[in-house]
């Protein structure tokens, strides 16, 4: 008799944590589409409110009731972008570094290293940005001032960083010890192995990091709002990484505060939030079909 | 005027234990939706409330009442490597607007201007809009260059004027450290040009200088009517001297 009770509780345990764990799954995309939800509710009404000329205009001077997003969505994408191309070639780099090359000591000293970048402050890294970066961007470009989109993308760069490192390392951690031994037994050399074998092998969760590296970029407020001087020009032209910029980011921080709730103002900076959240999520959805095409066809490349 | 009303905060705080201020910056729109929301008692504001919030504060059932706690001047802020010693109040309007780029155009060097502004949450936003860049005329719809630096801080419109020889600033006179060069200001070419100075503020000679207020709900009373009477009071005054700011007049 008291096996199947022991079998009763444990399979109520069992039910019991599955409910839960669903729970907690369904409730994070229930959480994100309540936030659509919130987010189209206050902002849908500004497409109402402000004919789409004027929101597809080239200038922001909200308390006039001139809503442009066009430089608004230009600068958070400019500003992504070069961080990205900025961090993802290092980022890789280093894991490749710390989980393939480095010895066992200098790996136990990097990672912890690496991880207590993640953890500073983005606010004292716009400080850091303003007092050091800014003037030495100035000096070194000869643009007429340090506020610029390159010093936000470098400091951005500098804050995907401990993302891109920490998760393509662990990618590259998971791939199976035999596929390196196999390599060598080709007489493939370190570099061959790496380049061909292992870092193919890690491509879903590398992409992953450089995804969530852009998330880190294009939704940091504080830095961008410090050094990239705000200015809501039309960031074309060669040298606009040498100009400065301003992200919807860095708008909604420093205006939300000001506007009166419900006003037209208030509308359309939600509607930056939406333009932005529908912007993150088309790049995440491009990531993922990209990652889900490469698992079926890329096959061939280990055999090549 | 976040500084001011810290300060004021502080102070008061140590002469009385008992009551304890808390204090938010963000600008004036920011302290006014506070009071209209009812989230605070005070708002301290470095400009008259809209009729837009009037309307509000109706809505949301409050009186707001304006107290003149303060004056307050405008400076102009160049880098002290910068030779330009005094400006009219067009040749700024014409920089902020974007119709002069670069210093040798107003006598100076062959450099870039670079313009330093607040963010348009700010009072000292609207104020410098309304008096300088449309130089005082309700009629001018001129708007900042759309390459005007939008800065979150006087701290950091600071710091770029500090460093950057192609930069030109605004902020309170409050805000002004050594690092930074004032320009004197002329309403025309005539002259006189006047440098921002308690006194010139005091005398009207300088001519960007303004009020700065705080609103409370309905009229002052009990705890909230002592604190504003404490600032208009001589020690509250002697504060805003000591930051820069410049006091009321007859006290």
């Amino acid at each position: 008799m008291r096996i199947p009770a022991l079998r009763q509780g444990t399979h109520w345990r069992a039910f019991f944590i599955e409910q839960l764990i669903r729970l907690t799954g369904v409730s994070a995309i229930a959480f994100v589409l309540l936030i659509l939800l919130f987010l189209i509710k206050e902002g849908a009404p500004a497409l109402v409110e402000v004919p789409l000329s004027n929101l597809m205009g080239q200038r922001w001077y909200p308390t006039f009731g001139i809503y442009g997003l066009l430089p608004l969505i230009l600068g958070s994408l400019l500003v992504t972008v070069g961080a990205i191309a900025v961090s993802m070639p290092l980022g890789v780099a280093t894991a490749v570094f710390i989980g393939e090359i480095a010895p066992e000591w200098v790996r136990d000293i990097l990672k912890p290293s690496i991880e207590v970048i993640a953890g500073i402050p983005s606010v004292v890294i716009g400080f850091i940005g303003i007092q050091l970066v800014s003037p030495l961007v100035r000096q070194l470009s000869g643009a007429p001032t340090g506020l610029t989109a390159l010093t936000g993308v470098l400091l951005l760069a500098y804050m995907a960083l401990p993302t891109i490192i920490s998760i393509a390392e662990d990618a590259l951690d998971a791939v199976p010890q035999s596929y390196r031994n196999a390599a060598y037994a080709l007489s493939a050399t370190k570099w061959q192995t790496i380049w061909r074998v292992v870092l193919p092998a890690a491509r879903p969760g590398i992409v992953t990091a450089v995804m969530l590296g852009v998330g880190r970029a294009i939704g940091e407020t504080m830095t961008v709002m410090m050094v990239t001087g705000n200015a809501a020009r039309m960031p074309l032209g060669l040298d606009a990484f040498l100009r400065p910029v301003r992200t919807m980011t860095a708008t909604i921080a420093a205006e939300m505060g000001e506007v009166a709730r419900g006003s037209t103002h208030y509308q359309v900076l939600f509607l930056v939030g939406l333009v932005l959240f529908v912007l993150t999520f088309v790049i995440n959805l491009a990531a993922a079909v990209a990652i889900f095409r490469r698992e079926r066809g890329g096959g061939g490349r280990f055999l090549a | 005027m976040v500084n001011l009303a810290l300060a004021w905060a502080e102070a008061y705080h140590e002469l009385h234990p008992e009551i304890s201020i808390s204090v938010t910056g963000g600008g004036s729109g920011t302290g006014m939706a506070a009071l209209i929301n009812g989230s605070t008692d005070i708002a301290n504001a470095s400009r008259q409330m809209k009729d837009e919030e009037l309307r509000e504060a109706e809505h949301a059932g409050i009186t707001p009442v304006e107290h003149v706690v303060a004056l307050d001047a405008i400076a102009v802020v160049i880098n002290p490597r910068n030779p330009i010693g005094e400006l009219t109040i067009p040749q700024i309007s014409d920089m902020y607007t974007g119709r002069i780029e670069n210093w040798r155009d107003v006598g100076g060097e062959d450099r870039p201007i670079i313009l330093a502004s607040r963010e348009s949450n700010s009072g000292t936003y609207m104020y410098f809009l309304e008096n300088v860049v449309r130089r005082g005329d309700p009629e001018n719809d001129d708007l900042f260059s759309p390459e005007s630096l939008l800065l979150p801080s006087s701290e950091v419109i600071g710091l770029e004027v500090a460093h950057n020889p192609n930069a030109i600033g605004y902020d309170g006179l409050g805000y002004v450290t050594p690092a930074q060069k004032t320009v004197r200001v002329a309403v025309s070419k005539d002259g006189p040009f006047v440098a921002p100075s308690i006194d010139t503020v005091n005398d009207g000679t300088y001519p960007i200088a303004r009020p700065l207020y705080i609103y409370t709900k309905g009229e002052p009373q009990g705890a909230i009517k002592d604190y504003l009477d404490w600032i208009t009071s001589e020690d509250g005054q002697r504060i805003v001297a000591e930051l820069g700011f410049v006091p009321l007049p007859g006290s």
